[in-house]
């Protein structure tokens, strides 16, 4: 079971989140030619190591996630909040 | 075999008698006996028949691994099979049964299979019933498919009693900095220093006792031991098996709690499941003692030497009179020298020619001999020796009991469910375990230690590198050397036998021989995972324990390769079985899934609703009169609906309440049609889209205030719409100035339908003036009261296509409303409907729901093309109109009747065209229903070209799920009062 340092809550077992997807997509404007959409929808990486992805926290204080875990090793390198906002709260309450 | 219980030895209590049951007559045993040892005691030597060939099949070992004495325990619906008698403690009143036997396990009317070895060796049945190719495409297979229940219940194991499980089982968490995995020498070690070091120790045993291996010797007492531990605060958990290791140090234990007892308190649970988070784990799970193939090695009384000084030293039973130990290593000569002593004629055959060993000469060492076949069927009456150079019969040794060491395997089971792959040592003959970046230490036997003072130091060294990982401490240390013998092992699996038809065996519980490993080879199944496939090696439910090796070192010899080039297969938990019920806990029969009601559940039971589940929900399906159907009572409540009024209560559908100074840009942006120029006191449907430009949702929102508003979503979707909206506003638009909140369960809805629905209302609010058509138009909202000052919000939105309103008001007030609405809606003669009713109601107006909307669909499938704005840009608007989804051969929302208006027709009937009746047709339908309106069936669904294609075509529905075919025609999906005149009303 993988178990993820939610910065609000705590360390928590991963059954209390939903995985989100890659983190490190750039959605593009809504007014994004269908190209730039396909390629921000469809193309995605199959990464093997480290990668950076949105985890939610619908069982628990609701924040979105970038979690930097390993596909090989489940091993979690950081946990920080999605929102820019409350990354700050975060980093000033260290 | 004569096996008999001796004064003297054990530690049992002998002055507390047991009785039991095996195979329906009765039996003695005493406290602190296994089911094993109580057989044992009783002379009973044949306990199953194997697997394929049915063989006679007595107790192999003393522990987890044993692959011959699984038995079926309890009776009735407490019925368990393939229980390991050597781990079952005996209790009074024990019901046990040999398995796999007709009429029982003495006399085996299947033994003929034994006979037909031959034919039964690995992958006999698939070759036959399958089919030799390019025979096996079709009709091989069929044949497989027609004989395999047949084969499956020859070959077998015992059988589930099909009844409920009438015991309980619970889930159960903890936390802890070290868990000990194993109370031998080494895992005690482990944990007295951790606890010293201030750690928070669980300690596990699978054994009802601590000590591990230390429990077969003589002087044995743990108590002084188990005071030690529980002083220290370790909280020691025994029958209590660490099935399985998991990411983050987390621990699956499987808790025994009545097994052991025969009295079942309904208030304890049978077995309890345990999640363990710990920081750091130590694994001491000891070895493995393995057995050697040579022909007919599993006639009833062979046996483990460690299993044989178990029985003798924990349970006071000698389990031979004139025993040979055949072994390849020194780990047997103090149990050779202990069964002397205890009466028994022991002879030691060792492989082994150069060697030195101290012994008191109480008992014959033959050195350089090797075991090579037993003489006997349901015992053995005497045993062939050969030199082992020359694999020749020398002498016949008349004996009753076999003793078999071929080495240890350390259980690395535990770190290989972790992915660390073992290490072959050649010097000790087995795999070792790997090092591993995570916090799992391996200390004891498990690491291949064989002598105790070196397993304690390594319990201490394992501790001291958890303290140093865990960065308590900065301490070197250092781990004994693997082994610890005086003599090196001699490598030693197989005897071979040169007589055909022989049978020596490397996996006892799927009766697996060496013949069928050469098959294999023969056959290029070369690949270990394909061996264990192809003859099932290992794949029985002591998983290998035993025979493994073996059967990797035969596979070696032939590709002339060493064992670690072969590989060894990974270990996946659980290292012993865990029962279904244990692995469910609480989560049954009701308690499966959560339960969600309204608020006004109980008022629409008391208003004799039946109920339906949607999702997780309990919503009113019916509201029968009397001796009602379902049919009747929803084309009742329907009509009523269209004729006067109606209730239903619609307080499942999601609800987000939306706030901020942007929220009218966002819904803008995540709703395909324009919500800019909404005005304060309206509500709008609104269709969400996906990312791809497929349609996700659908539902409305009202505009509160400037920047409030009230959204709704359907039942299935307000979970994923709600962390759609927080995904957005967190990750793609921070800029944005919005909250948004769930009030899904903060607010009871009600919708009040039909003609006369005005009126009811009237009498219903403070002042009925807020809601006259002026006042309150299609579509608009408002704040007010309920008659008795209850706030509510009124909208004016039809899903029935009649005249309605949804009534909102806090989820404390539900009852009321229902009470104030229904008392007043009689006087019209209106009535409550249900999801039934609604649904015709809906289906008649063709308007979708998740039936229709299932993540397949566009907004111009649905027919909603002018609900996608072509003025602003939203999610989804540049993908709805990719590739594929422009085809004009798209299945597009219409309408279905039957030709024939008597007939009927199902949802998930497909639509063929009149000569093309075939796959999957050229449409579908989704929804059905019959139409109190039009007074017959019709349906919602989708076909290719839409309605303009087919329009006067005759088309068929096939259902041949329901061998059911019926002519069909395509007409509009709204099926009455297209233009809206009623809801305008």
């Amino acid at each position: 079971m993988i178990r993820i340092n939610c910065p609000y809550c705590g360390e928590r077992d991963h059954s209390e989140f939903s995985y989100g997807g890659d983190a490190t997509i750039n959605y593009p404007s809504l007014d994004a030619s269908e190209k730039e959409w396909t390629e921000a929808i469809f193309f995605r990486k199959n990464i093997k190591g480290f990668q950076f992805e949105t985890w939610h926290h619908s069982n628990g204080c609701r924040m979105w996630l970038v979690v930097e875990r390993s596909t090989v090793t489940h091993e979690i390198k950081s946990v920080k909040p999605c929102h820019p906002d409350l990354q700050k709260v975060v980093e000033n309450n260290k | 075999m004569k096996t008999k219980r001796i004064d003297n030895y054990g530690k049992i209590n002998r002055d507390k008698i047991l009785s039991f049951r095996w195979d329906k007559k009765n039996y003695k045993g005493f406290e602190g006996d296994t089911l094993a040892s109580a057989l044992l005691a009783n002379n009973i030597g044949i306990v199953g028949r194997s697997f394929k060939y049915h063989r006679p099949r007595g107790i192999f070992s003393s522990g987890v691994e044993e692959s011959g004495a699984l038995v079926t325990i309890g009776s009735k619906d407490r019925r368990d099979p393939n229980v390991r008698a050597t781990t079952q403690e005996l209790y009074n009143g024990l019901e046990a049964s040999g398995q796999n036997a007709f009429p029982n396990v003495n006399f085996d009317l299947a033994g003929i299979n034994n006979y037909l070895g031959r034919f039964l060796a690995a992958g006999f049945y698939y070759k036959t019933f399958m089919g030799i190719p390019p025979l096996e495409w079709g009709k091989g297979t069929a044949i497989w498919m027609f004989f395999e229940k047949f084969i499956r219940k020859a070959a077998g194991m015992g059988s589930a009693s099909g009844l409920p499980d009438p015991d309980t089982y619970e889930h159960a968490h903890d936390f802890c900095d070290l868990i000990v995995v194993g109370s031998g020498p080494s895992g005690v070690a482990a944990a007295i220093e951790a606890a010293e070091k201030k750690l928070d120790v669980i300690l596990v045993e699978q054994d009802s006792l601590i000590g591990g291996n230390q429990l077969a010797e003589n002087d044995f007492d743990n108590s002084q031991i188990k005071n030690q531990l529980e002083n220290l605060g370790i909280k020691i958990m025994t029958r209590t098996t660490a099935f399985g290791l998991y990411d983050n140090c987390v621990v699956g234990l499987l808790e025994r709690v009545t097994d052991h007892i025969s009295a079942s308190n309904v208030n304890i649970p049978r077995q309890r499941f345990w999640t363990i988070r710990a920081k750091h784990i130590i694994v001491g799970a000891g070895a493995i003692e393995r057995h050697i193939a040579f022909n007919n090695n599993d006639i009833p009384g062979v046996m483990t030497v460690n299993a044989s000084k178990h029985y003798l030293n924990r349970y006071g039973v000698l389990t031979g009179k004139r025993i040979v130990i055949a072994t390849n290593n020194d780990s047997v000569y103090e149990t050779a020298h202990q069964l002397s002593e205890a009466g028994a004629n022991v002879t030691v055959l060792d492989s082994r020619t150069n060697f030195e060993i101290e012994t008191n000469k109480s008992f014959e060492i033959r050195k350089g001999y090797v075991p090579y076949n037993i003489n006997g069927s349901k015992k053995i009456d005497s045993l062939d020796i050969s030199k082992s150079e020359t694999i020749n019969k020398s002498e016949t040794i008349n004996c009753d009991q076999v003793l078999l060491s071929g080495g240890w395997s350390p259980a690395v089971h535990l770190l290989s469910h972790r992915g660390v792959k073992p290490k072959w040592d050649y010097n000790n003959a087995c795999f070792l375990p790997s090092d591993t970046k995570e916090n799992i230490t391996m200390v004891g036997s498990s690491r291949g230690l064989w002598n105790k003072n070196d397993c304690i130091a390594s319990g201490i060294a394992g501790t001291t590198d958890a303290l140093n990982r865990l960065g308590i401490s900065k301490t070197n240390y250092f781990f004994p050397k693997p082994g610890g013998w005086k003599n090196p092992i001699q490598p030693l699996y197989e005897v071979k036998y040169k007589k055909s038809r022989s049978k020596s065996f490397v996996d006892y519980q799927h009766d697996v021989t060496t013949d069928d490993v050469r098959l294999a080879h023969r056959e290029g199944f070369i690949s270990v995972e394909h061996l264990k496939r192809y003859t099932t090696l290992g794949m029985a439910n002591d998983q290998g324990k035993m025979g493994n090796i073996i059967g990797l070192s035969l596979m070696a010899e032939l590709l002339n390769k060493e064992i670690p080039e072969v590989g060894t297969t990974v270990f996946r938990p659980p290292y012993t079985p865990v029962s279904i019920g244990a692995l469910s806990g609480r989560n049954v029969g009701k308690h499966f899934r959560p339960l969600r009601v309204t608020p006004m559940h109980q008022w629409n039971i008391d208003h004799g609703a039946k109920m339906i589940e949607v999702g997780l929900y309990q919503r009113p399906w019916y509201y029968p009169k009397e001796n009602e159907t379902l049919s009747d009572s929803y084309i009742r409540e329907a009509s009523t609906v269209r004729k006067t009024v109606g209730i239903c209560d619609v307080t499942s559908l999601g609800k987000i309440a939306i706030q901020g100074p942007d929220s009218t840009e966002f819904l803008n942006r995540i709703y395909s049609n324009g919500f800019s120029k909404l005005q304060v006191g309206k509500a709008r449907y609104g269709i969400m889209l996906r990312d791809d430009g497929i349609v996700m949702d659908d539902g409305t929102s009202w505009r509160l205030a400037e920047n409030e508003y009230f959204m709704t979503t359907s039942t299935g979707e307000a979970a994923k719409v709600m962390s759609w909206l927080e995904e957005l506003l967190q990750t793609r638009w921070t800029d944005l100035n919005v909250n948004v909140t769930s009030v899904s369960e903060q607010w009871a809805g009600v919708s009040v339908a039909g003609p006369k629905s005005r009126e009811v209302l009237n009498n219903c609010v403070d002042d009925s003036l807020v809601i006259t058509n002026n006042n309150l138009p299609f579509m608009g909202v408002t704040s007010t009261f309920l008659k008795g000052n209850i706030p509510c919000r009124i909208a004016r939105i039809s899903f029935s296509g009649e005249l309605a309103f949804e009534v909102y008001v806090k989820s404390d007030f539900a009852n009321t409303m229902m009470d104030l609405l229904w008392e007043n809606a009689k006087k019209y003669d209106g009535c409550l409907y249900g999801l039934e009713a609604l649904g015709a109601l809906r289906v008649e107006k063709g308007h979708v729901t998740a039936a229709e909307l299932d993540g397949r669909v566009t907004i111009d499938d649905a027919g909603l093309s002018k609900m996608a704005s072509t003025k602003k840009s939203y999610i989804g608007s540049a993908m709805r109109k990719r590739g594929v989804l422009k085809n004009n051969d798209r299945e597009i929302l219409v309408g279905f009747f039957p030709t024939n208006l008597k007939e009927t027709f199902n949802a998930g009937t497909i639509v063929c065209e009149k000569n093309n009746i075939k796959g999957q047709g050229i449409g579908r339908i989704t929804s059905v229903t019959y139409s109190p309106e039009l007074g017959h069936w019709i349906g919602l669904g989708f076909v290719k070209g839409g309605l303009d294609k087919w329009k006067d075509t005759n088309l068929v529905g096939a259902d041949p799920v329901r061998n059911k075919q019926m002519n069909l025609k395509v007409v509009s999906p709204h099926m009455i009062d297209p233009k809206g005149e009623r809801m305008y009303a």
